[in-house]
């Protein structure tokens, strides 16, 4: 078993609810999350996981409820607030920088790092070079740490997808957040694959502390993985507690075998 | 000796983070500056600086300006000649009124009024994308051509309409052969390259492509929309305002409002597409294409005709200038969106594992 250390709460949701036109995606949700702990989110397909990271991050704009975050109380998030203040997140759908490398997309994720002004940067000079050589510094801890060294240069359209996975975590992380928002980072993967992603994911709770949002799908997953689970279903929240509190939970089961898991 | 990096290793991310990584582009590239510098002045006649040279890099720095706002960001601008009318005019108007300015003041000031002007009419892009910000930008083009037409001021009451320029003269030196107009135009262009090279390596150049390659996840990542399209218009229309200073007090000399006409606009947006869009190099190679096809086509067309005996008069030089236009056009907005840039990288890669092909 390994060590846990988990603190106070540090991100609190609070009746959010949202709809897109006629659809509730969300309906009154809340759920807290510990610092340093590995919190999932699951549900069938259309459950409103996804909009559920999007509104802790600023994509969207609940229409009810508020978000609590380091003790701040928000009606809503915005995007660069909640990058600034420490939430990266990966996505569903790979939404990497196609045009550019492997290196560029992590650099790109450490750009709030990185403060120098337009002339500086023009000129190459003084500071703007010695930041740029420190923050690729730390860029090249990540790509080691991810084990993706041979492919710094490499465009990420090039690379197959389990890497192009590994990437988009690599730009989260190079931004050194507090809490990681993981939209289904396994999804599609084979099981080895899976299980790499799976070993960083627990690396980066372990070494760095930091606290993790994850959706996953795959319940095996999940249930070694995670501290604490939310069940969502049809925009509802239908279960919360640990895994195997989650899974002897009739109402999940009867999602779940409903939905045909 | 072989194309490639083997061998030459990099001990540090500075090494690494060279403009050229590999030693061979490195030496092509400081080659060829110094071939432009120390040896085309002993070479070139007066007609290649005057019809052919200088153009071209004042274009080149031009065409760098509109890939930094459509390559690098993503944006579209169907106006950008309007920019370069703005700087020419701003520098007419700096040194009627402040005669005593050095002339490199003189192009930073036109740039920077540029800039502030591009990033008013690059407030749109803010709401709006594509088409819709592509008709925008057009607008923009009609209104400051509109603008330097009718307001009188602009062209300090010349009756005509069109403004003429005196040589320009710093610390003490007068630059009037085209030679030196040449190494003056050179130089500018080199040293604005060179930024434009850094700034797109850079972290703002990153957010730039962040905004074009995937907006969602840039925003995500704390890249503020607003700050990275409005600096990418501001830079942008910065570089097309010093080439148009240029433009208009060494390669003109004296001007109308129609030189700086959407058809301008639209000549740099082909130079883009032909040459790459998101590279440096690239604009240079389609600004080269722009300006010589035409001259090409001048020369070589009436001695073909000569050959099959017929009579190729001007009339048809300039018609085929526009087919072979748009068929490249066509070919690399199909083909290679990326442009010869691109095709110049691929041949370097296969070059680079040549002779064993994998
Ligand atoms: N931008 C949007 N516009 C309109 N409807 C949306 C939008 N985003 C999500 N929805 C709808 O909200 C509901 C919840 O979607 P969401 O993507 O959050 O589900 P999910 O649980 O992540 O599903 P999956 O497991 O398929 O990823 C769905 O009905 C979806 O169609
Ligand atoms: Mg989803």
């Amino acid at each position: 078993m390994r060590q846990r250390n988990i603190g106070d709460v540090i991100l609190d949701v609070r009746n959010i609810s949202l709809a897109f036109g006629g659809v509730k995606a969300l309906q009154s949700i809340s759920f807290d999350v510990r610092e340093h702990e590995v919190r999932a989110i699951i549900g069938p397909n259309g459950a409103g996981k996804s909009s559920m990271l999007n509104c802790i991050n600023g994509v969207y704009h609940p229409q009810e409820g508020e978000i609590v975050y380091k003790g701040e109380v928000r009606r809503d998030m915005d995007t660069h607030h909640a990058a600034e203040s420490g939430i990266a997140r990966t996505f569903q759908n790979l939404a990497l920088f196609k045009g550019m490398s492997v290196l560029d997309n992590i650099m790109t994720g450490r750009n709030l790092k990185m403060k120098t002004g337009i002339l500086a940067q023009a000129l190459h000079f003084g500071p703007a070079r010695a930041e740029e050589l420190r923050e690729r510094e730390f860029c090249e801890h990540v790509i080691d740490f991810l084990e993706i060294q041979p492919y710094r240069k490499t465009p990420v359209g090039r690379l197959p997808y389990g890497l192009q996975k590994r990437v988009d975590l690599g730009r989260a992380l190079a931004a050194q957040p507090q809490v990681l928002l993981l939209d289904e980072p396994m999804a599609g993967m084979n099981v080895e694959e899976k299980q790499d992603m799976c070993r960083f994911v627990l690396d980066i709770n372990d070494e760095f502390g930091t606290t993790i949002v994850l959706i996953e799908h795959d319940m095996g997953v999940v249930m070694d993985i995670s501290d604490r689970v939310v069940v969502l279903d049809y925009g509802k929240k239908i279960g919360d507690g640990t895994p195997d509190e989650v899974r002897n939970d009739p109402e999940v089961i009867r999602a779940y075998l409903g939905a045909g898991h | 000796m072989f194309y490639r990096e083997n061998g030459q290793f990099k001990a540090s991310y500075v090494e690494d983070q060279q403009i050229l990584g590999i030693r061979q582009d490195r030496w092509f590239i400081f080659g060829l500056i110094a071939f432009a510098l120390f040896a085309v002045p002993y070479l070139a006649s007066d007609y290649m600086f005057r019809a052919v040279l200088i153009p071209f890099l004042i274009v080149s720095l031009a065409a760098i300006g509109l890939n930094l706002l459509v390559g690098y960001c993503g944006q579209i601008s169907l106006g950008h000649a309007a920019f370069m009318g703005i700087g020419a005019y701003a520098a007419y108007n700096l040194v009627v009124r402040f005669p005593q300015l050095n002339f490199i003041l003189v192009l930073v000031l036109a740039g920077l009024i540029a800039a502030l002007v591009g990033i008013l009419f690059g407030l749109p892009s803010l709401q709006i994308k594509g088409l819709y910000l592509g008709v925008a930008t057009l607008a923009a083009q009609f209104f400051i051509d509109w603008v330097f037409a009718r307001v009188k001021w602009f062209t300090n009451y010349s009756p005509s309409g069109s403004v003429s320029t005196a040589p320009i003269e710093m610390f003490g030196f007068k630059f009037d052969t085209p030679t030196e107009r040449y190494l003056l135009v050179l130089v500018v262009v080199i040293v604005f390259a060179l930024m434009a090279k850094n700034l797109v390596r850079g972290h703002i150049g990153r957010s730039w492509m962040a905004m074009r390659d995937m907006d969602v996840a840039a925003e995500v990542i704390g890249i503020r929309p607003m700050y990275a399209k409005l600096s990418a218009f501001a830079v942008s229309a910065f570089y097309a305002g010093v080439a148009g200073a240029m433009w208009g007090f060494v390669h003109l000399g004296s001007w109308e409002p129609a030189a700086f006409s959407v058809n301008f606009s639209l000549n740099l947006l082909f130079m883009i597409i032909i040459g790459g869009m998101g590279s440096i190099l690239g604009s240079f190679i389609g600004a080269a294409f722009i300006v010589l096809l035409p001259i090409t086509l001048n020369q070589i067309l009436p001695v073909l005709g000569g050959l099959v005996g017929m009579n190729f008069g001007t009339a048809l030089a300039s018609h085929m200038e526009f087919m072979i236009f748009g068929a490249l056009i066509i070919f690399f907005l199909i083909v290679e969106p990326l442009g010869i840039a691109r095709l110049w990288a691929i041949g370097k890669e296969k070059l680079r594992l040549w002779p064993f092909p994998h």
